[in-house]
């Protein structure tokens, strides 16, 4: 396999292409590849009338539609305090800056089944949170609300940690020039500070949302796990799995797993179109 | 921000606070927006990360002692080091192979291989381990040759180790290319040409190039690969004792309504949660150029 022969690489003096790649292809496909390709077999095999069954069926829906919704929820929610804490690490000078910039990343870190059996038990009635949120009457473990502040949880580094190398590279000059020549602080924030971020800001978020949809651990201790209201899609998943029901866990897995690659392939179009616009984001 | 509504006579200002009016908020929005980050993180990190110690030390040293030296929860904190001695050592081959690969050569197909790699990233957990099950499972492709042969893969050892790597897979190889890709080929060049054979290359002149990004993927690769959840669960089959990593150990004890030795488990994990965030914080202070690419995952 000579590069002379075969143009599909470009000719060079180091040893050892075939070998890694070789190594790395096989690995690909026997671990990931192969094993997602029997998936969508699995599911193609139940059949047009059974996947639309399945697909439509009340608890699918309504498990779809809290993944979906409830993502979207906490991906606003990280956005909008995600950005605040991008700032204030950026910009500001505090005491204790560094460790919680440091701190932010605590949800890679922290195992997934540990931070669920924490949440559930601040926001449950009787903990930390939920005790002084009892009296107003507003339930959050054990809720849809419940399920909210898990995915908050998961989302929030994805958030912080795009915009922040965007926010510090940010140019001085224009900022300078904007107030000098009359914008107020809020106007020169809005209209000369964010729009270079905002595409940072909404990669950000597909990825929290991303993420949040197929979130398991964090999730099912404070979510109660009732079908039709705090059931999310992964659990239901499970469920099927449980109950020997493999074409059924392997529709529902199919639609979460086509959802989420067409978010992805959006990220990779916002990325390509920012770069356009405002050179490397 | 009323100050800000009319343009400033700098002049009229000491030049300190001039700089801070032209280009920062006033002392209260900086105070404002410095209390609603602290009081987010309070509610989404800090409460829940110190209720893990406070709940695991409810009943005192000694039931804690107790909790973790019980011999199932032994058995899980093997597993657990055992899916992690296997599985960080595998990605570590496969990411040094893919790397070496995507940085050192150019050839068609190049980003494909990459979103190939950054797969599983996007990829639910429990998604993770379903695809083991439906190809290992009873009811799988290879089920009945696998019962027929007397092998277990699903509800064992096997399928966890292999929704282990699947989630870890892309750890070490996506800190890995950038970073080769920044130092080029020039260096392994010198040495090839100087006589040093293919492996000697890449044992002196390779490998130590990378070695502070390769440890920083290996940190985030073991702490995912002991902490997994979703994956494991589905294929454990949570046979206690047997089949339990720590994660679905503090699981089960929790819907057993043994909070605290769940908690008493879960302390180890944020403990290792805690030592991973340390060490990385210090790398990425030390080793900023090796380890710029990446930091979300």
């Amino acid at each position: 396999m000579t590069a002379t022969v075969f143009r599909w690489r470009e000719p060079s003096i180091l040893p050892g292409f075939g070998l890694a790649l070789g190594i790395t292809v096989t690995a690909l496909s026997l671990i990931v590849l192969i094993p997602l390709a029997a998936l969508f077999i699995k599911a193609a095999s139940a059949g047009p009338a059974d996947i639309w069954a399945v697909a439509t069926s009340p608890r699918t829906l309504a498990a779809l539609k809290l993944s979906f919704f409830g993502a979207f929820f906490a991906a606003t929610v990280n956005a909008v305090f995600g950005l605040i804490l991008a700032w204030v690490l950026v910009r500001y000078d505090f005491p204790g800056r560094r460790l919680i910039d440091a701190a932010v990343d605590l949800p890679f870190a922290l195992p997934t089944a540990v931070a669920g059996i924490a949440l559930a038990a601040i926001y449950a009635p009787n903990g930390w949170v939920g005790s002084l949120l009892a009296p107003y009457a507003i339930k959050v473990a054990y809720t849809p609300l419940g399920v909210m502040v898990a995915l908050i949880f998961i989302g929030l580094p994805f958030v912080v940690r795009t915009i922040q190398p965007v926010l510090e590279e940010l140019p001085a000059d224009i900022e300078e020039a904007a107030a000098l020549l009359g914008a107020s602080r809020w106007r020169t924030v809005f209209t000369v500070l964010l729009p270079p971020v905002l595409p940072a800001l909404l990669t950000g978020f597909v990825l929290a949302f991303a993420r949040a949809v197929g979130e398991y651990g964090s999730v099912i201790f404070i979510a109660g796990n009732v079908p039709m209201v705090s059931e999310i899609a992964p659990l239901l998943i499970v469920i099927r799995l449980e109950q020997f029901d493999y074409a059924g866990a392997a529709v529902v897995a199919t639609i979460m797993l086509l959802l989420s690659f067409s978010l992805i392939l959006l990220v990779n179009l916002i990325q390509a179109s920012a770069r356009r616009r405002f050179g490397d984001v | 921000m009323s100050d800000a509504s009319l343009p400033y006579q700098i002049e009229d200002l000491a030049p300190a606070r001039a700089a801070r009016r032209v280009k920062g908020e006033s002392r209260i929005v900086q105070f404002v927006l410095v209390a609603i980050s602290l009081l987010f993180l309070c509610l989404f990190l800090f409460l829940p990360l110190i209720s893990v110690f406070v709940e695991a030390g409810a009943r005192g040293w000694h039931a804690y002692r107790e909790a973790i030296l019980e011999p199932d929860a032994l058995a899980a904190i093997r597993l657990t080091l055992l899916i992690a001695a296997i599985a960080v050592p595998f990605n570590v081959i496969i990411g040094l192979a893919a790397a070496w690969a995507i940085a050192k050569f150019e050839f068609r197909g190049k980003s494909l291989l990459i979103s190939f790699i950054d797969l599983p990233f996007s990829v639910s957990p429990v998604i993770s381990g379903l695809v083991f099950v439906l190809l290992f499972g009873a009811q799988g492709y290879f089920g009945p040759w696998l019962a027929a042969n007397d092998l277990k893969i699903i509800f064992a050892v096997p399928g966890i180790l292999l929704a282990t790597i699947f989630v870890t897979f892309p750890f070490v190889a996506r800190e890995l290319i950038p970073h080769m890709q920044s130092l080029g080929s020039a260096d392994e060049e010198t040495a090839l040409t100087l006589g040093a054979s293919p492996w000697r290359t890449f044992f002196t002149v390779t490998l130590p190039n990378v070695k502070w990004s390769l440890f920083y993927g290996v940190l985030l690769c073991n702490a995912r690969a002991m902490g997994e959840f979703g994956a494991v669960a589905v294929v454990s089959g949570k046979i206690r004792g047997v089949t339990t990593t720590m994660p679905l150990h503090v699981e089960i004890l929790y819907n057993e309504y043994m909070g605290a030795a769940a908690f008493a488990v879960a302390s180890l994990l944020a403990g290792l949660a805690l030592v991973t965030l340390v060490l990385k914080t210090v790398l990425e202070w030390h080793f900023a150029d090796a380890i710029a690419a990446s930091r979300r995952h």
